[in-house]
């Protein structure tokens, strides 16, 4: 039994069959980390560099960890304090680093397809931790976890995608994993930050009430708004997207019955999730940052261990 | 194909190992069981099912065991990893455990491994179903065994608790 693909580029690669392999191996490294030695020698052999080209806390943390609980040797290298600000070129850097025996790449970068372009030119296996508005596989699949564990399956579950899906990488890796999986999907949010033809490319429902869409879920997963990516305005003040948009007591309050919360961090507090609902107990944002340690871990630990990588 | 122990044997076997770790084991206060995943798993309950019997009073701690994250050849192979479930603390404990068939060593070197992160045990014994003597890629000896046999390296050797028999191919 091994993963179908040599990289983690993004859910759009995978099978059924790797997500639910990648999934069941994350259940047993939390029983792992539930240990009071919270480490296993699986990866001992194994280099891996860190590159962010992209400001990252949770993610970086998470695969750092997650690195060091498999015993594999780890490099950190961010963009900003690096030669790139003298103008090397992606493809140079990671040759440079790869020249130092390094066995495998985790890459965040803000151009969309980053990584791919590297698949194509070096041998080392990559894991995508991010590129633009591309994907995140590892969040998509974390956040699987967490609605596996809460929910008991995916398979016929609703789940409402609220918020910045135009922008979000966040977004369309759920999109792929969910629709893999057999849940169905709702997207939710103003008309301005929903792609045009999204309900045609990918087969999900397009919500513009944030009320209806939440009525109709059993989990919603609040997506941050993207400021740092939107170089127009596409909604006039934060405070008019949080009356409009934002998830808030009232609001879920008002529904006949009891949906699950998630976010994928970070939270931007009272714009489009209220502080009471990010902290209460239907929200399982600390959970899913819990299973993102486990869930890189069965993605390096399966990756590394793939024949293919020769 | 051979068969190594029928039904009635490999019945007679597994009551024989746990006679032998109740002469060895006046009291299980200090004594935990762990079976190996997959296949030990199946040979540890079968015992501790007899053990149980034969002093239903005792309280048997038994829990199980996956090595795949301490395997030495992760990167030739990959294993589906399956469950680890230790509910007690094995500190200063007598530990034993159960396999179905000990052959190069190597699956209970992991298991030592892997012992080591639950914490430190006061003695390690090794209980196996089938010894295959003559193939051993390490210092690892059984402490219990059930059934020693002679094999070459292209036979296997399997335990069938569906026909509850142990065969040679």
């Amino acid at each position: 039994m091994q993963l179908s693909t040599k990289h983690l580029l993004g859910i759009k690669d995978l099978t059924r069959e790797d997500i639910s392999l990648i999934l069941s191996t994350a259940t047993q490294f939390k029983e792992v980390l539930q240990r009071s030695v919270k480490k296993v020698p699986s990866l001992r052999d194994v280099t891996i560099v860190n590159l962010f080209y992209e400001n990252s806390t949770r993610t970086r943390i998470s695969f750092e960890l997650a690195e060091k609980r498999l015993g594999a040797d780890t490099i950190n290298f961010s963009a900003s304090a690096s030669s790139v600000s003298k103008g090397e070129t992606l493809l140079d850097t990671v040759n440079n680093i790869l020249s130092m025996k390094v066995d495998m790449v985790v890459m965040r970068h803000s151009a969309s397809g980053a990584p791919h372009f590297l698949a194509k030119h070096i041998p080392a296996a990559i894991i995508n931790a991010g590129d633009g508005i591309n994907e995140h596989p590892t969040q998509a699949l974390l956040d699987a976890l967490s609605i596996q564990e809460k929910l008991g399956s995916l398979e016929g579950k609703k789940v409402v995608l609220v918020g910045d899906i135009m922008h979000s990488r966040v977004a369309l890796s759920n999109i792929y994993l969910l629709k893999k999986m057999g849940a169905e999907v709702m997207v939710a949010g103003p008309p301005t930050l929903i792609p045009k033809y999204i309900q045609e490319a990918l087969d999900v429902k397009v919500e513009y009430s944030i009320k209806k869409a939440l009525e109709w879920c059993d989990v919603a997963n609040v997506l941050r708004i993207q400021l740092e990516r939107q170089n127009q305005v596409l909604f006039s003040s934060l405070r008019e997207y949080n009356l409009a948009y934002g998830v808030s007591k009232k609001l879920l309050d008002s529904l006949k019955k009891e949906i699950v919360i998630m976010h994928p961090g970070p939270i931007n507090r009272g714009v489009e999730i209220d502080s009471d609902v990010a902290d209460s107990n239907q929200s399982l944002i600390l959970q899913q940052v819990e299973n993102g340690v486990a869930v890189r871990m069965a993605a390096l630990y399966l990756l590394a261990g793939n024949k293919t990588n020769g | 194909m051979k068969t190594i122990l029928d039904k009635q044997q490999l019945h007679l076997t597994i009551l024989r190992l746990a006679h032998q770790l109740l002469e060895n084991n006046l009291s299980f206060k200090d004594v935990v069981f762990i079976g190996i995943q997959p296949r030990g798993v199946q040979v540890g309950a079968k015992l501790m099912d007899c053990i149980q019997q034969l002093c239903p009073i005792e309280k048997i701690q038994y829990g199980i065991l996956d090595i795949t994250f301490y395997r030495d050849d992760v990167r030739d192979e990959l294993h589906v990893a399956n469950t680890t479930d230790i509910s007690f603390s094995i500190e200063d404990k007598k530990v034993i455990l159960i396999d179905d068939v000990l052959y190069t060593g190597r699956t209970i070197r992991a298991a030592l491994d892997a012992l080591q992160d639950f914490g430190r045990a006061k003695k390690v014994e090794l209980c196996v179903l089938v010894d295959r003597r003559f193939n051993r890629e390490l210092p690892i000896q059984p402490d219990y065994c059930g059934k020693a046999i002679d094999s070459i390296i292209s036979q296997k050797v399997k335990v069938e608790w569906d026909k509850e028999a142990v065969v040679l191919y």
